[in-house]
C-alpha cells in the first residue's frame, strides 16, 4: 500500500443541513431529462424528436464534434420536450416515463474483452460521456489513450455525500466497473480514498490504491493527480466520478443500461437532509418535493454546482443537491458589523473563535468585485504548485503561452473554487479559467 | 428600515439616464457605504465568505489609529503643552485639518475617475487618505498636503487604472513628491515642532552625531520629534499586532524587513561606520511605520511568497544602507519602498520562472 498523502492547503466549510444517514427511494418523476450543457465543448445534434418512443439507452443525440459519443436516455418512455434557449440552443431533452421500464437491447462485453469491444459497450450505452479527460475537462476522446486513469472515491465539498454510505451495497459493481475502466489505459488506474474513512476502498483488487488526508479540495480528483502523477503538456488522464464507475459496472454485470444512482439532499432549506435513491436526471421536483420561496436549489455542491429552477432537472454530473437560502437583502453597514452569523476565514470577523459552529451561508455576494488586490491569499487554498493569480491574469490577458505555463492543463474551475470562496475582491474565478480553458481548446 | 427606503426612493435620480445619472458612481460608493449590496452569485461558487476589500480596508485603518493617536498626543508633547488631555487636544487640532484636506482631495479625484469610467469606487484610498498625512511633518502646509496627495492619486494610481494596478505605494510616493519639491517644508531643523522651537529628528541626530539627546524608551514610546505617525514604536507595534493577527499583513515582509534591517545595522556597526547599536535604527526615524504599514501593501509588495521574503529584506537592508552611506539624506526607508515596489515585479518575475521551470521539467521526464 502507498504512503498516506497529507496535504495542509485547504478549507472545510463547515454549513448546516448535512445529509442524515438515510436512504429513501424517491418517487418516479414526472419527466427525465438529458442536457448537453453538463459537459464542456459538446455541440448537440438531435436523433429524437417530440412524441417518439425511446428505451432506457436509447440515443437522444450526439456530439456533432465527435458522432460516436452518443447521450442515451435514463428511462423508457416517450420524448416529451425538447427545450430550447436563445438563438435556438439546446437546453435539454425531457422524456416522460413508462409505467413499467424498456432497456434497450445493448452489446456487453465484459472486462475480458477487446479494448475496442469496451470502447464500443461504453459509447453506444452513453456511459462514455461520463469519462472526463484533462486537460480541459471535456468529455474523452475515444481515440485516444490515457496514460492513467483517475477515480476518487471522496467527496470533500461542504455537505457532499459520504459515498461509503450512499454506495454501500455497489461494491460487485463498483469492482465491476473499475475492472473495465482498467482495460481503457495502458497505463495505471489509480483510486483514492480518505484516510480513517475508507470504507471497503481499501479491499478493491486491481488499482493503485492511495489514502489522502486534508481539506476541500482535497477529494478533487484534480488535486489528487498533482500529487501522485502530475499532467505534464501533451498528457492526457482520464477521471472518472466513482459513482459512474458503478454506472458502468452495473451495465456489465446487468447487461443494461441502469441509471439509478444515490444522491444527498442537504442545506440549510433542506426540510428532511437525506440521501435518495433516483434514476439520473429526475427532474428536481420529484427529488426535494415543494421548495420554499427564496431558496436557491444547486445541482451539486454550494462551490461547483448549478442553479436549477424548482421545474428543473438534476444535472448528470451532481450526486447531491444543495438548498440554501438566497441572500438578496440589503445589509445595514455589513462591512463594518461583528457579523457573527457569517464565516469568514480572515480573522478581521470572529469565526474563527468558534471553529465547530456550522453555518447557514446564504448566495449574497458580501462586496462588490474589485480588481486584484490581497496577495498570498489564494495559494493557502489550493494544494497545488499554481499561482493562482498568475494563472488567472494570464487567462484574463488571454495569453495562451502563459496559461500554459503556469499550468491550465491542471487545473479545473472545480479546483479554485475555495479560493474564489475566499477572496475578498470577489473574482470570477471559475467562470475566468473556463473562458481560459475553452480558448486552449478553440486554439489547439 | 426607513434609510433603505430613502436610499431606494433617491436611486433613480442618480442611475444611469435620472436627472443626477452623472454622480451614478458616488452615488454607489455611498450606498454600499451604508449597505452591503444585496447583490446574490451569479456565477462559479454559490456561497461567499463575508470578508471583503471594505473590511481589509477598515482593519488597516483601525491598525493605524494607535500611532495616530499617539502621534497626536506627541504633538502636543513636543510643543511643550502640559498635561496629557491638552496636548492631545493641541495635536488634534493641528492634525485634523491635514486629515481633512488628503481625504477629500484624494476622494474627490477618486470619486471623479470612478464616475468617467463607469467603475465602482474603490476603497484603497480609507487608507492612502489617512497615511499621507501621517507621513508629513505637522508644519507642513496644507496646499502641500492637497498637491503631493493628488499627485499619488493621478500619478501614482489612477494612470494604472486604480487602486489594485498602482506599482508605487500612493502614501510614499505622496510623501516623495513634497520632500523632493518642496525639501524646506519637509525637512531641515524647522519642520518638527507645532510651535516655533525648531531641532533635528532623533535620526538627524544619529547621522551626524552618531548620538540622540532622547533616551531609547522615549524613542520606543514615540516622545521625539518627526513625521507624525512615525515616532511610536510601540503604537506601531500595536498596529503590527493586529495586521498580523487578522492576516491582513504579511508576515513574511514584515519579518524580513526587520530582519534585514537588523542585518545591515549590526553590519554597519561592526565594521565601524556607525558607532550606535544596530537596534537604534528600528526605533527612531520611519523604519517601523515602513515596515508595518508601507512594505506590506499587497498591491506594490512582491505578490508571491518566496519573492515576499527577498523584498523585505531588501526594503530593510537599503533603508540602512541609505541612512548610513548616503550623506544627503537622513531617512532611506521612503526610497527604499519605492525602489522595492518598481523592482517586486522583476522579484516575482525570477519565482514564478522557476515554477514554470518546474513544470517544464515535468515533460522532460516523460519523454
Amino acid at each position: 500500500m502507498s504512503q498516506n498523502i497529507k496535504l495542509c492547503k485547504g478549507l472545510d466549510i463547515k454549513l448546516a443541513g448535512k445529509a442524515e444517514a438515510r436512504l429513501e427511494d424517491a418517487p418516479m418523476a414526472k419527466s427525465y431529462a438529458v442536457s448537453p450543457l453538463d459537459y464542456e465543448n459538446v455541440t448537440p445534434k438531435l436523433l429524437v424528436k417530440v412524441g417518439d418512443k425511446v428505451e432506457a439507452g436509447s440515443p437522444l443525440f450526439f456530439d456533432k464534434n465527435n458522432p460516436r459519443i452518443l447521450f442515451t436516455s435514463p428511462v423508457s418512455g416517450v420524448v416529451s420536450a425538447i427545450n430550447r434557449g436563445e438563438k435556438r440552443k439546446l437546453l435539454n431533452v425531457a422524456v416522460e416515463p413508462d409505467a413499467t421500464q424498456v432497456y434497450k437491447e445493448l452489446k456487453v462485453v465484459d472486462a475480458k474483452a477487446s479494448r475496442s469491444e469496451i470502447v464500443e459497450m461504453l459509447l453506444e450505452s452513453g456511459l462514455w460521456t461520463r469519462i472526463v479527460e484533462r486537460p480541459f475537462g471535456v468529455i474523452a476522446n475515444p481515440d485516444a489513450s490515457p496514460k492513467a486513469i483517475f477515480v476518487s472515491a471522496f467527496d470533500s465539498a461542504p455537505l457532499a455525500p459520504d459515498y461509503n454510505f450512499a454506495l454501500k451495497s455497489e461494491k460487485a459493481a463498483l469492482e465491476a466497473g473499475l475492472a473495465i475502466l482498467a482495460r481503457l489505459t495502458d497505463g495505471k488506474l489509480h483510486l483514492s480514498a480518505r484516510k480513517g474513512d475508507e470504507g471497503y476502498m481499501s479491499e478493491v483488487k486491481g488499482v493503485e490504491y492511495h489514502t489522502f488526508s486534508g481539506k476541500h479540495p482535497v477529494g478533487n480528483v484534480g488535486v489528487q493527480i498533482h500529487h501522485i502523477d502530475r499532467i505534464a503538456k501533451g498528457d492526457i488522464v482520464w477521471t472518472v466520478n466513482v459513482q459512474d464507475v458503478v454506472l458502468i459496472g452495473r451495465l456489465v454485470m446487468g447487461g443494461k443500461l441502469d441509471m439509478t444512482k444515490v444522491v444527498a439532499v442537504a442545506g440549510s432549506e433542506a426540510e428532511k437532509p437525506c440521501y435518495k435513491r433516483i434514476i439520473a436526471g429526475a427532474a428536481v421536483e420529484s427529488i426535494v418535493g415543494k421548495v420554499l420561496e427564496n431558496v436557491r436549489i444547486i445541482s451539486g455542491d454550494v462551490l461547483t454546482g448549478v442553479t436549477t429552477a424548482a421545474d428543473g432537472y438534476i444535472s448528470a454530473n451532481a450526486n447531491m443537491l444543495s438548498l440554501i437560502p438566497e441572500g438578496n437583502v440589503y445589509e445595514l453597514l455589513g462591512w463594518a458589523m461583528p457579523r457573527l452569523h457569517r464565516f469568514s476565514v480572515s480573522r478581521a470577523y470572529f469565526s474563527w473563535l468558534c471553529p465547530k459552529k456550522e453555518y447557514k451561508l446564504d448566495t449574497n455576494l458580501n462586496g462588490g468585485e474589485r480588481p486584484f488586490v490581497v496577495t498570498g491569499l489564494y495559494e493557502n487554498y489550493l494544494p497545488m504548485d499554481v499561482y493562482v493569480a498568475y494563472l488567472l491574469k494570464a487567462c484574463l490577458v488571454k495569453d495562451l503561452d502563459k496559461m500554459e505555463n503556469l499550468g491550465i492543463y491542471e487545473v479545473l474551475p472545480e479546483d479554485l473554487a475555495v479560493c474564489e470562496f475566499v477572496d475578498p475582491s470577489k473574482i470570477e474565478m471559475q467562470q475566468i479559467l473556463r473562458d481560459g480553458i475553452n480558448l486552449m481548446i478553440k486554439e489547439c | 428600515m426607513g434609510l433603505r427606503k430613502f436610499v431606494d426612493k433617491i436611486k433613480p435620480t442618480f442611475s444611469e439616464g435620472g436627472k443626477l445619472g452623472f454622480l451614478h458612481s458616488t452615488f454607489e460608493g455611498f450606498e454600499t457605504f451604508l449597505f452591503v449590496p444585496n447583490t446574490t452569485t451569479t456565477k462559479g461558487a454559490h456561497i461567499r465568505d463575508c470578508n471583503d476589500i471594505k473590511r481589509v480596508m477598515i482593519v488597516v485603518v483601525v491598525a493605524l489609529i494607535p500611532a495616530l493617536l499617539m502621534g497626536m498626543y506627541n504633538i502636543g508633547y513636543q510643543a511643550g503643552i502640559e498635561g496629557i488631555l491638552p496636548a492631545f487636544w493641541f495635536g488634534f487640532l493641528k492634525m485634523l485639518p491635514m486629515i481633512i484636506v488628503s481625504y477629500v482631495t484624494g476622494l474627490a479625484i477618486e470619486f471623479a475617475f470612478a464616475q468617467k469610467r463607469k467603475h465602482e469606487i474603490n476603497e484603497g484610498f480609507l487608507v492612502s487618505g489617512l497615511l499621507i498625512p501621517m507621513v508629513m511633518p505637522i508644519t507642513v502646509p496644507l496646499w502641500i498636503v492637497a498637491l503631493s496627495t493628488a499627485f499619488a492619486v493621478i500619478i501614482g494610481k489612477e494612470v494604472f487604472g486604480g487602486t489594485g494596478m498602482n506599482v508605487f505605494n500612493p502614501a510614499l510616493l505622496a510623501r516623495a513628491f513634497a520632500f523632493f519639491a518642496y525639501t524646506p517644508q519637509m525637512s531641515g531643523e524647522a519642520v518638527w515642532y507645532a510651535d516655533s522651537k525648531t531641532g533635528a529628528t532623533a535620526l538627524e541626530q544619529l547621522a551626524s552625531t552618531g548620538d540622540m539627546q532622547w533616551s531609547v524608551m522615549d524613542a520606543f514610546i514615540g516622545l521625539i520629534p518627526g513625521s507624525v505617525g512615525e515616532t511610536s514604536t510601540a503604537a506601531i507595534l500595536i498596529g503590527a499586532a493586529i495586521l498580523l493577527f487578522t492576516g491582513i499583513a504579511s508576515w513574511r515582509i514584515m519579518l524580513s524587513v526587520f530582519v534585514g534591517g537588523l542585518a545591515f545595522g549590526y553590519l554597519f556597526d561592526a565594521v565601524g561606520m556607525t558607532e550606535f547599536p544596530a537596534y537604534y535604527h528600528l526605533l527612531v526615524g520611519g523604519f517601523a511605520f515602513g515596515a508595518v504599514f508601507m512594505a506590506t501593501d499587497p498591491v506594490t509588495s512582491a505578490q508571491t511568497n518566496t519573492g515576499k521574503w527577498i523584498y523585505g529584506f531588501m526594503v530593510g537592508a537599503l533603508a540602512i544602507l541609505i541612512r548610513v552611506v548616503n550623506p544627503a539624506y537622513p531617512e532611506g526607508m521612503m526610497l527604499s519602498i519605492l525602489f522595492m515596489n518598481a523592482l517586486a515585479p522583476l522579484i516575482d518575475y525570477f519565482v514564478v520562472e522557476r515554477n514554470i521551470a518546474r513544470r517544464k521539467k515535468l515533460i522532460k521526464n516523460v519523454k
